[in-house]
Formats: structure tokens, C-alpha cells, sequence
């Protein structure tokens, strides 16, 4: 969603075609399932760990995350929102508007983060995701996860917790949405 | 969008996204570390070649916070005092490299002949009694946090309107974002030309409180007694003063406004300023969050702003 918001639209130009379904609802439903059971057993429960989604496509599965924890650990997780726009790096280059406004209610020190986004694709926005929450508190350690991870990354980050690995040209988008995942290309 | 010298060519939904924008800035001066790196490496200086205190402090504390680097320009310690023109301070400023001019002059027009002189971002501070485009978004900022939209709204502007750049960019937003307007002054403090303004026109300020929902009250210049415009600043605050009997009549729903520094006891008394429904400080307050969305609209979005701006 994200990525289909920040690339699909004017100034980037042109509008998203769906090609291929990749997932559908269930395969999306599954798969966030298993990332949670994930988190769970990476962290061996979940003393202190939070979710973050960053805005505007992680905010979602970031929520779905923490409902499907909720059922599976009995409790709640805290869950926030980060919107990264201040701390890209193509300020001034594109035109970078913020979307939804951060809202972290929880204190992030000492605690184990987990950031939730829908595709990573350059690894840009997590790199400015990290700069970002170093504002905010000192995690104890930071981990992510993404529904698709679509490859071409320019920077040494790689996800913990991957829904689909998707392989894709660069001239491609993937749009996660309430329905599944498709494939497609921005028509000019 | 290259300038913000005012109000009007924003249009409302220019107005609307700088607010949206100011929410983002609201919530990173909330926090401990209440600074982002958006322009990093960016210059900006301000030129003010009037006295100000608190608009050049919140213009500088929102370029540090949005990570710039601030130069400060006041005539008095400057080669102006050698009788430098406006315009080549400007070119020898210019010449070091800079990306934005936050302006304040006592002429009217002097940052739009900044504007021309050079390629950076000019921000108007304000000039003369022409215009301060950055107020008036802070005073539609924090009436829309109160009231959640200003459409509809009941505001009464108070006071000495004639000289008041506040006045003219504030009933230009408000009355963008869809305001009803009054403006109370005795007629030697109004503009000749308020009969073309979208507005009321009243001349006590007994006459509004009973339908209003903000009360916003200039700053009265105390020199212009003086001039012979009021006859005395008793008289004036007996017909225009926010006294503390007309701050009760005026309810706890409705908001209290002053752009500062206050005259305590002239246009407004110690109650009324210091109420829980005076939003005085809140003022101050958001015009760091609002400078910083402009600065950032006007030097961070890339060379496709205006593409974003028809979009939203």
C-alpha cells in the first residue's frame, strides 16, 4: 500500500496495474500467522517485545500481527506507528510528504522492536526507519518483518521475519492490500 | 512553491496541507530529542531589520530543529549601519551560499523585492503593515487544534487593524478556510478599504461577545495615542478591552487569542489572559511546529512540489 501510495501516484507518475495475484487473502492471512508464530519463538514469548508499523503500508499488517500474537500468547503488545519521511535520504531530491503522523505511546528503551512494513525492496526507508527510532529510545535490539521481500537491496539490511520472498525486475511493484498481494507495473 | 510571502496565493488547500504538515512537527517537539535531520546541510538566514524577539527565535529554534544551519543578521551590528542597501546585503549574503531568507521589515513589499534578487526561498517575517503569513497559519493552526476546523467559526479581531499585518493575513487565512469574520476597532484604527474585506464590521466590542467562538486581540500600540488616534487608552479598553466582566460573559467554550507581546490591562486584562481558555501560549507554542512545515515545504519536498500540491 505503501509503496503503491508513494510510487503510483503523481508526482512518480502514471497508475498501478495489477499483473499477477502472488498471495491471496488466505496465503496473506497464513503467512502473517506464521511470522507471528515467529516472533514468538525467536523471542521466547513476549516479554518486552513492541510492534511498529511504519507508515502508511506496515501500519496495517502491523496491526494484524499484533491481533494474531494476542491470540496466540494471550496478551497484548504495545503497537505504534513511525512515519520515516524526516529521515529519508531523497529529501530535497523527491518530493517527500509525511502521510500519517508517528505515534508511539510506549517508552522503547530496553526493549526488543519489532518493525512490521510491507515490502522491502531498496532497504532505504528500514535505514531511515533505524535513524529514527534511535530518536525515540535505545531498543535493547530491533528486528523486522515484511510481508514481501521483492529483493534489489542497496544497503546491508536483510528482514528476520518474511512472509513471501518474491523475485521481481526493478521496473515492477508490489501492492500488498486487505486482499492478498499482486504484481504488476506503474502505466504511464 | 519557491516563497511564502503570503497568504493569499496558498489558497485553501495550500493553507490545509502546511497544517496537515504541522501536525508531524507537533508530534516531533513533543518528544525528548525534538529534532530530525530533514535539512541537514541546509543554510538559513534571518534578515530582520525590525526588532523582534520571539518571531526570530521561532524561526531559528524551527531551522535548528529540522537540522539546518542558521545565520542571524540584525542591522544594528551590520554593514546596513554603514549605509548598505537592502539589495546588496542580499547579494553578498546570497553570494556565501545560502538556501532560504526569512525576512522582517518595516516596508511593506521588501521580501517580495527580496524574492527577485535571489534564487533561495524567501519567508516573509513580516513587512510593514502589509503581511505575516507565518502568524496567521500559527493562529489557524491553533484554533483548528482547539475546534477541530475553522469553518463556521465565529472570530472577532479586535483592535488596531489600520497597522496590523496580523490583522490582514489572519482574516486572509480565516476567511480562506471558510470564517466568519468581525473586526472591531473604532473607525480611525480600520483600513479605508474594509468596505472590499470578506468581513463584519463593529465598533464595541460589547456588540460580539455574546456570538463568538474565538476572541483574538491585537497588540495596541501604545504610541498611537500619541497620533491622536484614540483620545485615551483607558477609553480604548473601556470599549475594547477583553476586561475580566466581558471574559466571563464571553464563556469557557470560547477561545482567547493574542499574537504578543501583551499590553496586560490595556486590550487585555490579567484574567482573561492567563484563563484556561486563553490559548496564548499554545500560540507561541505551535508557531515553532508550523515554521518548521514551512521551511521544510518550501526547501524539502524536491523540485516536484507543485505536481504534489495539485495531487493533494
Amino acid at each position: 500500500m505503501a509503496e503503491r501510495e508513494r510510487r503510483g501516484n503523481p508526482p512518480y507518475g502514471g497508475s498501478f496495474v495489477a499483473r499477477t495475484r502472488v498471495m491471496n487473502r488466505e496465503d496473506l492471512i497464513r503467512a502473517i500467522r506464521r511470522m507471528a508464530h515467529e516472533i514468538i519463538e525467536r523471542n521466547q514469548g513476549l516479554a518486552d517485545v513492541v510492534l511498529i508499523g511504519l507508515q502508511t503500508g506496515g501500519v496495517a499488517i502491523a496491526g494484524q500481527v499484533a491481533d494474531d500474537l494476542a491470540d496466540i500468547e494471550g496478551s497484548e503488545v504495545p503497537l505504534g506507528k513511525l512515519d520515516v519521511a524526516f529521515y529519508r535520504d531523497d529529501i530535497g531530491i523527491r518530493p517527500v510528504l509525511p502521510e500519517e503522523v508517528t505515534d508511539i505511546p510506549f517508552d522503547i528503551d530496553n526493549r526488543t522492536v519489532v518493525l512490521v512494513d510491507d515490502v522491502l525492496y531498496t532497504g532505504r526507508t528500514i535505514r531511515a526507519a533505524l535513524d529514527a527510532l534511535g530518536d525515540y529510545g535505545r531498543p535493547r535490539s530491533v528486528q523486522l518483518a515484511v510481508v514481501v521481500d521483492r529483493g534489489h537491496r542497496e544497503l546491508p539490511i536483510r528482514p528476520d521475519y518474511v512472509g513471501k520472498n518474491l523475485p521481481t525486475r526493478r521496473d515492477e511493484l508490489v501492492d500488498v492490500h486487505a486482499d492478498g498481494v499482486d504484481l504488476g507495473e506503474i502505466v504511464k | 512553491m519557491k516563497d511564502l510571502l503570503d497568504i493569499a496565493p496558498l489558497g485553501r488547500a495550500g493553507i490545509e496541507t502546511l497544517l496537515d504538515l504541522t501536525d508531524h512537527f507537533v508530534e516531533v517537539n513533543a518528544r525528548t530529542i525534538r529534532k530530525v535531520p530533514a535539512l541537514r546541510g541546509r543554510t538559513i538566514v534571518s534578515l530582520f531589520y525590525e526588532d523582534s524577539t520571539r518571531t526570530r527565535l521561532s524561526f531559528e529554534t524551527a531551522a535548528k530543529r529540522l537540522g539546518a544551519d542558521v545565520m542571524t543578521f540584525s542591522v544594528s551590528s551590520s554593514s546596513v549601519a554603514k549605509g548598505e542597501s537592502l539589495r546588496d546585503t542580499v547579494k553578498t549574503i546570497d553570494a556565501f551560499g545560502v538556501d532560504a531568507f526569512v525576512v522582517r521589515h518595516s516596508s511593506a513589499g521588501a521580501p517580495h523585492m527580496v524574492a527577485r534578487w535571489t534564487d533561495a526561498s524567501v519567508v516573509n517575517g513580516g513587512d510593514g503593515w502589509h503581511a505575516h503569513p507565518t502568524q496567521a497559519l500559527l493562529d489557524a493552526y491553533t484554533i483548528r487544534s482547539r475546534r477541530g476546523r475553522l469553518d463556521g467559526c465565529r472570530i472577532a479581531i479586535v483592535g488596531d487593524v489600520l497597522h496590523s499585518r496580523v490583522a490582514r493575513s489572519n482574516v486572509e487565512a480565516f476567511g480562506l478556510l471558510g470564517a466568519e469574520i468581525t473586526l472591531v476597532a473604532p473607525p480611525t484604527l480600520l483600513p479605508p478599504a474594509v468596505s472590499t474585506w470578506p468581513v463584519r464590521v463593529a465598533h464595541h466590542i460589547d456588540h460580539v461577545l455574546d456570538d463568538i467562538d474565538v476572541c483574538y486581540l491585537l497588540r495596541m500600540q501604545l504610541e498611537r495615542q500619541a497620533q491622536g488616534l484614540v483620545p485615551s487608552l483607558r477609553e480604548y479598553t473601556s470599549c475594547f478591552g477583553l476586561t475580566a466582566d466581558r471574559h466571563r460573559r464571553l464563556g469557557p467554550e470560547a477561545l482567547v487569542m493574542h499574537p504578543g507581546p501583551l499590553n496586560r490591562g490595556v486590550e487585555i486584562s490579567q484574567e482573561a489572559a492567563d484563563a484556561p481558555n486563553s490559548v496564548i501560549t499554545q500560540q507561541v507554542a505551535h508557531g515553532v511546529s508550523v515554521r518548521m512545515a514551512v521551511l521544510f515545504r518550501l526547501l524539502g519536498s524536491g523540485q516536484q512540489i507543485e505536481a504534489v500540491s495539485e495531487d493533494l
